[in-house]
C-alpha cells in the first residue's frame, strides 16, 4: 500500500471509529433495553465498515465479504434472540427501563 | 469526494440514531445507516456483502424493531418529557466528544499498512465460503441454530405454577 492508499483507508477507518464511539456512548448512558439494542447495532456496523475498508484496500475483498456475511449472519441471530428478550422483559416488569430488573437472580 | 461524502452523511445518520428521542425514528435511522453502508460496499466493489447489508440489516432488522415498538405501550406525555429531559442530559457530551475524536483522528493520522501476505488472491466471495473458509458457513449455521433455540426458549409456554 503506498501513502495515497493508507491515508485512503485511514478515512475509513475513522468513520468506523466514530461509528464505534457512538455506540459505545449509546451503550454506555442508556436505560432503555431496546436503545442497547440500537447503540450495538450501531458498533456493529463501525466494525463491518472497518472490515471492508480493510480487506478492500488491502487487497482481500473477497474475505472481507465472506466475514461481513458472516458478521450480518451472528448480527441478526443475535438482535432477535435480543428482541425476544425486550419483549419477555417488557411483559415481565411492564417497562423497559434496565433499573427495573431487580430479579435476576435465580 | 463522493465517498468521503457518504462517510460523513454516514457518521452524522448514526449520531441522529443515538441521539433521537423517539424509538422509532431510532429504528428508521438505523436502517438509514444500512442503505448508507450498503452504498459504500457497492462503490467498494463488494456486490455480495451490500446485498445482505441492504436484505437484513436494512431491511429484516428495522422491521423486527419496529414490530417491538408496535408491542410495548407508549409512555403517558408527562413521563416521556421527564425522560427526554433525562436523555438529554445523560447525550449531550456525545457530538461534543465525536467531534474531538474526529479531529484528533484527522490529526494522527495513523500510517497502517493492511498489505498483509496472503498465498493467492481470491476474487471471488464464493470460493472463499464454499473452499477455503467453509468453517464460517459451519459456524453460521450453528448461530443460526442457537438462535432459533433461543426464541423458543423465550417464547415458549408458561406453566401456570412458573413465575
Amino acid at each position: 500500500m503506498n501513502i495515497e492508499q493508507t491515508l485512503f483507508f485511514w478515512q475509513y477507518a475513522s468513520a468506523a471509529i466514530l461509528l464505534i464511539v457512538i455506540g459505545f456512548y449509546c451503550l454506555l448512558v442508556t436505560y432503555n433495553l431496546f436503545r442497547v439494542l440500537i447503540g450495538l447495532e450501531l458498533l456493529i456496523k463501525g466494525v463491518t465498515l472497518f472490515l471492508l475498508a480493510a480487506g478492500v484496500l488491502g487487497g482481500h475483498g473477497a474475505v472481507s465479504q465472506g466475514m461481513i456475511i458472516t458478521v450480518i449472519v451472528i448480527e441478526v441471530v443475535v438482535m432477535i434472540v435480543a428482541a425476544g428478550v425486550v419483549l419477555a422483559f417488557q411483559n415481565e416488569y411492564d417497562s423497559l427501563n434496565v433499573k427495573n430488573a431487580r430479579q435476576l437472580k435465580g | 469526494m463522493l465517498n468521503l461524502a457518504l462517510l460523513i452523511l454516514l457518521v452524522i445518520v448514526a449520531l441522529w440514531t443515538a441521539l433521537t428521542p423517539l424509538l422509532l425514528r431510532s429504528a428508521i435511522g438505523l436502517a438509514l445507516t444500512s442503505v448508507l453502508l450498503t452504498v459504500i460496499m457497492f462503490r467498494f466493489n463488494a456486490p455480495y456483502a451490500a446485498a445482505f447489508e441492504l436484505s437484513v440489516c436494512a431491511g429484516l432488522i428495522p422491521v423486527i424493531f419496529i414490530s417491538i415498538i408496535s408491542l410495548t405501550h407508549r409512555l403517558p406525555l408527562k413521563e416521556f418529557l421527564k425522560r427526554r429531559e433525562s436523555r438529554i442530559s445523560r447525550f449531550w457530551p456525545l457530538p461534543l466528544l465525536l467531534l474531538a475524536a474526529a479531529a484528533g483522528l484527522y490529526f494522527v493520522r495513523v500510517p497502517l499498512n493492511l498489505a498483509l501476505p496472503w498465498p493467492e488472491t481470491i476474487g471471488d466471495v464464493r470460493v472463499v465460503l464454499w473452499e477455503y473458509r467453509r468453517i464460517y458457513l459451519f459456524g453460521q449455521v450453528m448461530v443460526l441454530l442457537a438462535g432459533v433455540f433461543g426464541v423458543l426458549v423465550l417464547f415458549r409456554e408458561r406453566k401456570k405454577d412458573e413465575h
